[in-house]
Formats: C-alpha cells, sequence, structure tokens
C-alpha cells in the first residue's frame, strides 16, 4: 500500500547520520576541499558510522545487515548533506565490495570481504569512468581478452577514488563493446599486478576533498580467479542502477544543504527595506528549490525502491539521476545566486556546492547503494 | 515503510476506470470539443448510471466522515482514478454529473443537516450537478475581494453580484442542482464576512447569462452568473451564522487542500494521455529510446521524451504525497500546493513538448494531442495558479504571512 513515511529505523538512522553531518562533516569541507586533505580522525569517525561493514557478512568481523537501497538513499542523503567529497570518501569502499557481495564466488568473498570487518578504514575501489569526451558505460572502451588460461586488460580509466592507497581495485572491461551492459565483467586486480598504473593524484572542479586517480592498463594480466562472479559474470546493469540511486542521493542532500543555507541566508539579509526572503524574484526561487529537492527525492526513492523488490530499475534510476543530476546544478546554481557577491567569495559553501554539483552531473559510479 | 505500490483492489478499479476513457470518452472526446456547448446527453446518462451503481463519490464520503475506517486511503484513491479518467478526457471529467465543488463545500462547510439535505439527491433521479462560484470579473486571485452581498432580510439573505468562470454552474442551474456562492455579510470586515451560500437551481434572481469560450476543456461548461436580488433561506448559509475569524472562508479554503491534488492529478491524466500516445508513435515507428546510454549521446529526441517522463513521473509523486498525507491525517498545505504548481507546470511543458515533437501531425485536428495541449493549460490556472501556489509555497516555507510575503 502506498506509503511516504520512512520506518521508525530509518528515522533514527537519518537523524544519527544527519546529525553527524551537521557537526563533523559540514565544519570540516571547507578545508578539506581547499587543502585536498582530510583530517585522519575524522576518516576514521566516517569509518564508524558503519556504511561499508554492515552489510559485511558477521562471519568477517561485519554487522552482517541486510542491504536496502531505500536505506542507503537515505544515508546518502544526509551524507551528502555534510559534505559529498567526504561521503564518497567514506562510502568508496562498497564501489569493492558491494559487487563482490552480490557476484563474488564464495572464494572471492572470502579472500576479497574479509579486510572490511577491521576497526580501521579501509580504503578500496572501482574502476569505471574513462577520460574520453564520449565516455558511455554501455560503450566501455576498457577491454579484455582471454590469453591461454589468463585474461588481459587493456585501457584507461579516470576518477577511481582512492586508488593509490587501495590493495584492490574493482575494474571494470568490456569482452564485447556490441553488447553493452552484457558484455561488461568485473575483475578483482592487485594494485601490484604488472601492466598496472596509478597515476599522479587527479585535479577537479569539485570533489576536490576525494582522492582520485586514473590508471592504466597495458597488457595487465590477471589470473582466472580475478573475474567476478566466475563463469556467471555479474549484472551490470544492476550495478548501475545502484550507482545511479547512491550519486542521486547524494545530490539531494547537497541540494537539500544548497536550498536551507540560500533560504536562512535570505531570511537574514535585507535590501530595499526587507528581507530579501520577502521579494518575489527571490522568494518563488527558494519555493522552486523546496519543490524540486523534494521531487528529486522521491524520485530516487521510487528507483531504490524497485531495486530493494529485485525489479529491473534502469530506466527510473536512470531517469532519476538524470532529474537530479539537472535539479541540483540549478538549485546550487541558485542558492550562489541568492547570495549575490557573497555567494561568489570562497567562504560561503554554496560555490563549493556549485563546483560539486557539476561534478555530480558528470560522475558515474562514484558511490553505490 | 517506503512503498509505491498501488494494492490489487484499486489496480481492480482503476482498469475499470480506464475503459471508461477509453471505451467512453476518447471515443466521444473530439466532438464535444468541437461542439463546444451542446450537451453529451448520452454521456450523461452512462456516467450517472454508473455513478449510481457504484455509490456517489459524496456518499462514500459521507460514509467515510461516519467512519473513517470504511474508505482509509480516500485522497489517494480519488487522486489515482482521477488521472484514469482525465487520461480520457478532462473536459468529460469535469462535466461529469455528480455533487462537483459544490459538494466539496458542502462537506467541507456544511452541518451533518445540510449534508443530507443537499447532498442526498445525488444519489437518485435525473442527471444533476454541484458547483462553487467564487471568481468575479474583479478577481480571481484575490478572494478576499469579494464584492457579491448577502444581505439579511427577516428570515432570508438576499445576494446581488456577479460570479464568472463557474465550472458546471449552467449546468446545475438547469438540473436539479445547486451552487455554492461566495458572497460577504459585510464588506468592512474583509475575509471574515465571506460566507458559503448555497442557491438552489431554479431560485429567482440567478441566471446565467452566459457559458464561455474557451481554449481547452470544452466539454465542461463555464458560466457567468448575474444575482439580482436572489432571495434564499437563512438555512442555506453553510454552516454558522456569525461573523467569526475562524469559519466560512477558512472552511471553503480549507477545501482546497484537498481538491489541489485532484486537480494536479487531472493534469497527469491529460499529462500521460500525451506521453503514452507519443511513446507508442516513437514505437510504431521503431525510434527507440535508450535507457542507459550516455545522457551525452541521446538523440535529442530521446532526451525531450524522458524529460517528459520523468517530468511526469515527480508530479505524480508529489500529488500521491499530498493525498496521502490527507489520508494519515497529516496536514496538507506546503504539499498540495507543491504539487499543484509542479503538476501544472509540467504537463503545460509535457503536452506541448508532445505537440512539438509529433510536427505537422501534433498540430493536426486529426490527432486529439493538440486537444490535450489545450486541455492541459487550464489546470496551470484554476484552482490556485502556478504563481499563487508559489507563493503558498514560499510562505510555508519561510514562515511568512501573507502581509509579510505577497
Amino acid at each position: 500500500m502506498i506509503d511516504f513515511e520512512l520506518s521508525d529505523e530509518q528515522q533514527m538512522i537519518r537523524d544519527s547520520v544527519g546529525a553527524f553531518a551537521i557537526e563533523q562533516m559540514r565544519p570540516a569541507a571547507r578545508e578539506a576541499d581547499e587543502t585536498g586533505k582530510i583530517p585522519a580522525a575524522l576518516v576514521e569517525q566516517l569509518w564508524q558510522l558503519g556504511v561499508v561493514q554492515s552489510a559485511i557478512p558477521e562471519k568477517f568481523g561485519g554487522a552482517g545487515d541486510a542491504r536496502s537501497a531505500v536505506t542507503g538513499a537515505v544515508i546518502a542523503e544526509e551524507l551528502g548533506y555534510g559534505d559529498i567529497a567526504l561521503a564518497t570518501h567514506a562510502l568508496a569502499p562498497r564501489l569493492f565490495t558491494f559487487p563482490i557481495l552480490e557476484a563474488g564466488s564464495d572464494a572471492q568473498r572470502e579472500r576479497y570481504l574479509k579486510p572490511f570487518g577491521a576497526d580501521k578504514f579501509v580504503p578500496a575501489t572501482a574502476a569505471l569512468m574513462e577520460p574520453r569526451f564520449d565516455f558511455d558505460t554501455t560503450m566501455l572502451a576498457t577491454s579484455v581478452r582471454r590469453d591461454g588460461a589468463g585474461l588481459v586488460l587493456s585501457g584507461k580509466k579516470c576518477f577511481v577514488p582512492l586508488a593509490a592507497d587501495s590493495e584492490a581495485i574493482l575494474v571494470y572491461a568490456s569482452s564485447d563493446t556490441n553488447a553493452g551492459y552484457k558484455g561488461v565483467e568485473g575483475f578483482i586486480v592487485l594494485r601490484n599486478a604488472p601492466g598496472l598504473t596509478i597515476s599522479e593524484r587527479e585535479k577537479n572542479m569539485g570533489f576536490k576533498a576525494l582522492a582520485t586517480y586514473g590508471i592504466e592498463l597495458k597488457d595487465c594480466k590477471v589470473g582466472p580467479e580475478a573475474r567476478l562472479g566466475g563463469e556467471g559474470g555479474i549484472d551490470f546493469s544492476r550495478i548501475m542502477s545502484e550507482t545511479r540511486v547512491a550519486i542521486a542521493a547524494l545530490g539531494v542532500g547537497m541540494a537539500r544543504a544548497a536550498y536551507d543555507y540560500a533560504r536562512e541566508y535570505a531570511k537574514e539579509r535585507r535590501a530595499f527595506g526587507a528581507p530579501i526572503a520577502q521579494k518575489q524574484a527571490i522568494a518563488f526561487i527558494l519555493a522552486d528549490m523546496a519543490i524540486e529537492v523534494d521531487a528529486s527525492r522521491l524520485l530516487v526513492w521510487e528507483a531504490a525502491w524497485e531495486l530493494d523488490r529485485g525489479e529491473d530499475a534502469l530506466a527510473s534510476s536512470y531517469l532519476a539521476k538524470n532529474y537530479v543530476a539537472n535539479s541540483v546544478l540549478k538549485i546550487c546554481d541558485n542558492a550562489v545566486q541568492v547570495l549575490g557577491g557573497h555567494g561568489y567569495i570562497r567562504e560561503h559553501p554554496v560555490e563549493l556546492w556549485l563546483r560539486n554539483a557539476r561534478g555530480l552531473a558528470t560522475l558515474e559510479g562514484l558511490a553505490t547503494v | 515503510m517506503i512503498d509505491f505500490e498501488i494494492e490489487p483492489s484499486v489496480v481492480k478499479r482503476v482498469k475499470m476506470f480506464h475503459m471508461v476513457a477509453d471505451g467512453v470518452m476518447r471515443p466521444i472526446s473530439r466532438e464535444y470539443d468541437e461542439k463546444e456547448h451542446v450537451e453529451p446527453e448520452q454521456y450523461f446518462q452512462t456516467m450517472w448510471a454508473a455513478n449510481a451503481m457504484a455509490g456517489s463519490s459524496i456518499d462514500a464520503a459521507k460514509k467515510e466522515s461516519d467512519a473513517p475506517a470504511r474508505n482509509p486511503m480516500r485522497n489517494l484513491y480519488t487522486v489515482i482514478t482521477t488521472e484514469e479518467l482525465c487520461w480520457g478526457d478532462a473536459g468529460l471529467f469535469l462535466a461529469t454529473p455528480n455533487a462537483g465543488l459544490g459538494g466539496a463545500a458542502v462537506m467541507a462547510a456544511g452541518t451533518a443537516e445540510q449534508k443530507e439535505r443537499f447532498l442526498s439527491r445525488f444519489r437518485s433521479g435525473q442527471p444533476k450537478w454541484g458547483a462553487m462560484a467564487i471568481t468575479e470579473p474583479g478577481f480571481g486571485s484575490d478572494s478576499s475581494q469579494v464584492t457579491t452581498t448577502a444581505t439579511r432580510e427577516g428570515d432570508d439573505y438576499v445576494l446581488n453580484g456577479t460570479k464568472i468562470f463557474c465550472t458546471g454552474g449552467d449546468r446545475a442551474a438547469k438540473s436539479e442542482g445547486f451552487i455554492v456562492v461566495w458572497a460577504t455579510v459585510d464588506r468592512s470586515v474583509g475575509r471574515p464576512g465571506i460566507k458559503p451560500f448555497v442557491v438552489e437551481h431554479g431560485t429567482p434572481g440567478m441566471t446565467v447569462v452566459r457559458t464561455e469560450n474557451k481554449l481547452g476543456i470544452r466539454a465542461s461548461d463555464t458560466a457567468a452568473i448575474v444575482f439580482d436580488n436572489c432571495r434564499i433561506p437563512k438555512d442555506h448559509l453553510l454552516g454558522s451564522p456569525e461573523v467569526r475569524k475562524e469559519g466560512g472562508f477558512k472552511d471553503v479554503m480549507a477545501t482546497f487542500d484537498a481538491t489541489r491534488p485532484i486537480v494536479a492529478a487531472m493534469a497527469i491524466g491529460v499529462g500521460r494521455a500525451a506521453l503514452d500516445f507519443v511513446r507508442d508513435f516513437l514505437k510504431q515507428q521503431n525510434i527507440q529510446v535508450r535507457y542507459g546510454i550516455s545522457p551525452r549521446r541521446l538523440t535529442a529526441l530521446e532526451r525531450d521524451f524522458m524529460e517528459m517522463e520523468v517530468q511526469l513521473k515527480a508530479a505524480r509523486l508529489l500529488t500521491w504525497r499530498a493525498a496521502w498525507m490527507m489520508d494519515v491525517g497529516k496536514h496538507n498545505n506546503l504539499e498540495a500546493s507543491m504539487a499543484k504548481a509542479k503538476a501544472g507546470l509540467a504537463v503545460t511543458q509535457i503536452t506541448q513538448k508532445a505537440v512539438e515533437l509529433l510536427g505537422p501531425l501534433g498540430y493536426s485536428r486529426e490527432l486529439l494531442v493538440e486537444k490535450w495541449m489545450r486541455d492541459a493549460k487550464i489546470n496551470d490556472i484554476f484552482e490556485g495558479t502556478q504563481q499563487i501556489n508559489m507563493l503558498i509555497v514560499a510562505r510555508r516555507i519561510l514562515g511568512y504571512s501573507s502581509r509579510e510575503l505577497n
């Protein structure tokens, strides 16, 4: 039966992650963006939220919780409300663990999930995006071919979070570019694999606190045990739906942050004898923001709900992500606009959110639920 | 728990409504759009008989107010079925003989005795209509500017003034129906003086002087009504006669919190008609809409179609939420206005885009697409324009009164 209310547990999770976002993440966001560094203590606090360990089986030291995309969206929204770069740092290891949880063989789960029950942050990641203007997840240029018993990976990836600190990277490559998602497989590549090089840290417009890297695979040889899911492979379409929902949820959080900030500023800032919020031009911008935050959230929840029901969420997650990409960019742009000249200075957070918002639209596979 | 599934019993009802939309409304859609002031008598009889079988919605509403447990998701149900009927034809939907907005006003502001007296007629007899008359030549959005007066004379009130844009007013006056008229008992006190009065069909002094020629929803009659010393009994004033700061005006304004999601649902029905048509058309032309590819590689057509699709989804989710909130007893003034503002604008754009995408075919009156664009536009205007709804949203989110933000 149609219901728009979160469960009691989800509300508690939302409130506690939300409090953490405001109290711990937000105050650190500007410095982290300026320096490109996240304080080690904050990284460990992010780890203690448990977003990676929750789904790790108990026998490996995790909480063994069932995954819920809706709950994941709720958490991602609150983390995004705090800071999206810090959020994606915290969520990055799931890019590695979640596909292995879904598709890994027993041996792969045993070998690669065990470290994540630790009580310190374990960097891990996946490599999806490629440095081409016409990058398309349905036409990956990174390829895999058989070589005797082994496999050879070739190609270039970019925007790989935390690659330099990760023991292993889940690399997506295509065995058949004509097969779209069906031709895509995942390969667990160790950092020291021959033929794998990791570039210098990338310099991005936003998400600057998140360390991202390019990687190059030059005839990178891996054994058959590296292929995620063995002969069965992976459900790459579902993995893509999960990343879209996560990124969109992060975006809803950041959009809400921008809306809240602009609204409160407009109620204080005076011009022509009254708070600027009492002028229709500003009031209507804020009203539009409020509507679009809510609309964006509902679209994300619908796609997440379909994932939780085991349905094909391709269309709904794709539409939701694209909608949020546009809405969060517009909302953050309007937030800068409402603050006027002050919005342009790297002191208020709104310019940071605008730079991040543009990244949210471009970046794929940066987080998952 | 978050859930977007319509329960099976409702899905069944929706299928029935769809049969009405597709089998009864669509075949006569073009005809009554072209013949604007001709009464679709057969349609009236068909819908009246179907209503009698199902039990009128006002009946159900009355039962619900006696026993809320009987129909716990009433507003959501209404929103879902309204979408389906307006997918058929929004003008015919509004023209359907029932208690309409007049009935909604009676339900919102009337005493139990008045509800029985004015609404029981919708259970039997010939097709009849209820209507509500608010707008006057001098105002639409600024409803505190009512100039129609209701002067107490002995045991009667005497109404004088002019109302325009009264949906269903002509049919209400010509059938065994009634019109709820907003008139002021005391102009000097402003809003608290504005009260809802029931004027029965055939009351001397009430004259429908005109039915408008409109851009769309042409099957629905939009009446201009003159009240010239129109005398009604004092017990036709809905609710309480005292001029209080609360009551009357506020009661009827509260009906808008319930009707806004329904008007949003009307828009969504029209928008979906256009979307479904374009989707089917593209399929027939073997034009693919490729979900999943890099958005930058979408053709302009795919991008436009997906934008139509997602805007409609967004509008629908906001509308369902507003209706659900009413059903679970949450105050939904903000969310109802969000839904109406979003749906009105989105569906205006969706239907205009549908005409655009179909090129020369979209412009022809051989297809219904151009009609849907004309039908859609009203939803951005009546029952609170987009701008008024944005103003309401802005006031709520900022905590401002109408004096502080206008």
